[in-house]
């Protein structure tokens, strides 16, 4: 090889060592003044970085601009940072932002398990943290904390409103395919009760190995032959995709309704409508339901030409404006001082943004958003980019999510 | 041969004095991180570096060490010493069935094998339900050492992995100089000759194996206590691949070189999160640049450039 060794070492160990020498040093000395500093930490280059990542920070700067930060006298820094859907990861750079950094609130956080270290973390140090990106409803159940709130989603009511109101919808009897790990078993169990609780039938399940299962004709051919009315999948990313692209290739798009139990909007687009067309899904927000998300959406829209903020990203920018909101309420100090008290201060407000509307946040932390049940247009309905959705149901926020005493949330004494 | 015994004690002692000087220069909870893949990559490198068995699936015992640990100190409420040593226990009970089986076959196929079983320990981790499937187990106390002394502070609990660290790092330098170590040296060089000279090379492989999959777990069971946290990413194969790229960046068969590596990979993770995508490129680049420019990886050419067995 001609390859210098030491040209090689000089350009690498430069490189390397430069964020190494600066990154510690340089907030470090910060950390004590009076900004408000939010720190976005998801994924930025794994499979969710379309559900998250750098849209999500988009969203949480869009956020404090709409708000008026500057005006309203408040500094708000955004830190941002990639935890690799590695709950270590995650948590290490939690606690250093914490310690180190100065970083009042966390949001975003997808991946459950990453997002449950993280609000172990914010409940050790007292600080605010938002949680938009994870599913597990965990996160207001046993493990929910005074610092938390989780806002655009959980699994509890992906599958209640898909599985109850399909059924409603007309698609009584069902059949699964489910990734066989703890994810993919619960959501088939909840969805499967949900579909029996409003008298729909379930005829049989598909578990197949998770990850590694690429071809899921064998599985989708004994669906077809079930006859059953909705195909469910209960499985996440790459796989929902996989499996909806060979649903589609065996021509059970036409007969059968295929229900994913978790998608985004980002994922449809990336499927295209020829092959996601006639697709039930449940998210909490869509981009064209009204003036006002119109307007947040073209916004984002400006800065990220090539993608429409999905649920998640809304929620990182409903979440943002609902904290400043409070902080401006209470005063900087006292918020910086107690994550809790922040919290607290948010739950104790109603929401009101142009993305979601105007939602009450519950005392374990849960936002009650509304969820809708969405059908993807046709390729012939559907008339400019980004135009994917049919609204089928609507849940209202109070009915959307688990009661409050089904969580076991040790904050609720009732 | 006496220069060369200087020159490590001296090593050693920089070593202890920067495992003290560290926390007060860098972020702690980011030194222990640090410590325990170091701890972990050791362990890694006693059969890659000293005996020439490249296992493909340490993972395993590293994250059955952190369950195990993470487990029993969440739910029999153990002390963090002895959560620890059980992490440490069937990281060993594991190896010794593994290692009985994988030692029977040398080269690649020992790293299948390996590689093989692993992933099977992997997908028991995903469907067990002690582990908490794709949640992990959460909230895993710190406890308190020996009952008494509280490791809720992170410099408490940091002198506690530094002494661990130490401990495990003493205890494998031992083994490899020792007549012990000799003979792992011989098989490595010339397995048929070494049977020749009358040793069972089986059982010295396995003991080998023994000990290093007894540092992993312990090496797991103390991150998982650091962190709070235990789940699939410790057994994920991807994590036996980074502790491969780790001692081989440090450079394989020195005694420094993994501890070295660990630091590069570990600072690589967490400094260039800010940057997203660039983490996993960054590390391939490295890969690349070290396969082609300096395979002897960092210690080691620094060695070789002194003349000096680091």
């Amino acid at each position: 090889m001609t390859i210098s060794r030491r040209a090689l070492l000089g350009a690498t160990a430069a490189g390397a060592i430069m964020p190494v020498i600066t990154a510690p040093w340089a907030p470090a000395a910060r950390a004590a003044t009076s900004v408000v500093r939010i720190g976005v930490l998801n994924d930025q280059s794994g499979p969710y970085r379309d559900v998250s990542g750098l849209n999500s920070v988009v969203c949480v700067k869009q956020a404090i601009q709409d708000f008026g930060a500057a005006n309203k006298g408040l500094t708000v820094e955004v830190l941002s940072a990639d935890h690799q859907n590695k709950p270590d990861v995650g948590a290490g750079i939690a606690r250093q932002w914490f310690d180190r950094d100065g970083v009042d609130m966390i949001i975003d956080v997808p991946t459950s398990s990453v997002g449950l270290a993280v609000a172990s973390v914010c409940r050790e140090k007292n600080r605010a943290y938002i949680n938009v990106g994870a599913g597990t409803a965990e996160l207001t159940g046993a493990q929910c904390a005074a610092t938390t709130i989780h806002w655009a989603y959980d699994t509890w009511m992906l599958a209640h409103s898909t599985g109850g109101a399909t059924v409603k919808a007309g698609g009584d009897t069902w059949y699964f395919l489910t990734a066989d790990y703890v994810f993919g078993h619960d959501l088939d169990r909840e969805t499967s009760g949900f579909v029996t609780a409003a008298g729909g039938k379930v005829l049989g399940h598909s578990t197949y190995p998770f990850p590694s299962t690429t071809d899921f004709s064998s599985f989708l051919l004994q669906a077809q032959a079930t006859g059953a009315k909705v195909l469910g999948l209960a499985n996440a990313g790459a796989d929902t995709v996989n499996s909806i692209k060979q649903a589609h290739e065996f021509g059970l798009t036409g007969k059968t309704r295929i229900a994913a139990l978790l998608m985004f909007i980002t994922d449809v687009h990336a499927l295209g409508l020829a092959t996601a067309q006639g697709l039930v899904l449940t998210e909490s927000f869509y981009w064209n339901m009204n003036e006002k998300t119109r307007a947040f959406a073209m916004r984002i829209k400006e800065k990220t030409p090539n993608n429409m903020p999905n649920m998640v990203q809304a929620g990182c920018y409903a979440g943002t404006i609902h904290y400043l909101k409070a902080i401006a309420d209470m005063g900087v100090a006292a918020a910086k001082a107690s994550g809790a008290a922040a919290i607290a201060r948010m739950k104790a407000m109603p929401t009101e943004d142009d993305a979601f509307g105007t939602c009450h946040i519950r005392e374990d932390g849960r936002v009650l958003v509304p969820a809708y049940l969405f059908e993807v247009k046709t390729p012939a309905e559907s008339k400019e980019p980004w135009d994917y959705y049919k609204l089928l149901v609507t849940t209202p926020g109070n009915e959307a999510f688990r009661p409050l005493a089904d969580g076991h949330c040790p904050l609720v004494h009732a | 041969m006496r220069g060369q015994r200087n020159t490590q004690i001296i090593a050693f002692l920089i070593l202890i004095a920067l495992v003290i000087a560290a926390p007060g220069m860098l972020y702690p909870v980011f030194v222990m991180k640090v410590l325990c893949f170091a701890l972990f990559a050791c362990a890694f490198n006693l059969l890659i570096g000293y005996v020439g068995l490249l296992s493909f699936g340490h993972a395993a015992f590293f994250g059955l060490g952190a369950y195990v640990t993470a487990w029993t100190a969440k739910n029999w409420g153990l002390t963090p010493e002895v959560a620890i040593l059980l992490g440490g226990v069937s990281g060993a009970a594991l190896g010794t069935v593994f290692g009985g089986l994988a030692i029977r076959r040398h080269g690649l196929y020992f790293a299948m094998i390996t590689l093989a079983l692993a992933q099977m320990v992997y997908f028991f981790c995903v469907e067990a339900p002690f582990t908490g499937g794709e949640d992990g187990i959460q909230q895993v106390p710190r406890g308190k050492l020996f009952g008494v002394f509280s490791l809720a502070n992170d410099m408490s609990i940091y002198w506690l992995v530094a002494a661990i660290f130490l401990i495990g790092f003493f205890l494998l330098n031992r083994a490899v100089h020792s007549p012990f170590g000799q003979v792992l040296k011989a098989i490595r060089e010339n397995e048929p000759r070494a049977t020749s000279l009358g040793y069972r090379i089986d059982s010295y492989k396995l003991i080998a194996f023994i000990l290093s999959t007894f540092i992993a777990g312990i090496a797991g069971g103390t991150k998982s206590l650091v962190f709070g946290i235990a789940t699939l990413t410790d057994v994920h194969w991807s994590m036996s691949g980074e502790v491969v790229l780790m001692t081989l960046l440090g450079g394989l068969g020195t005694v420094f070189g993994p501890v070295m590596g660990a630091l590069v990979v570990t600072a690589m993770e967490n400094y260039l999160a800010p940057f997203g995508a660039w983490v996993t490129v960054t590390q391939g680049l490295i890969f690349i640049a070290c396969v082609l420019a300096f395979r002897r990886g960092i210690i080691g050419e620094i060695g070789a450039r002194l003349k000096l067995a680091l």
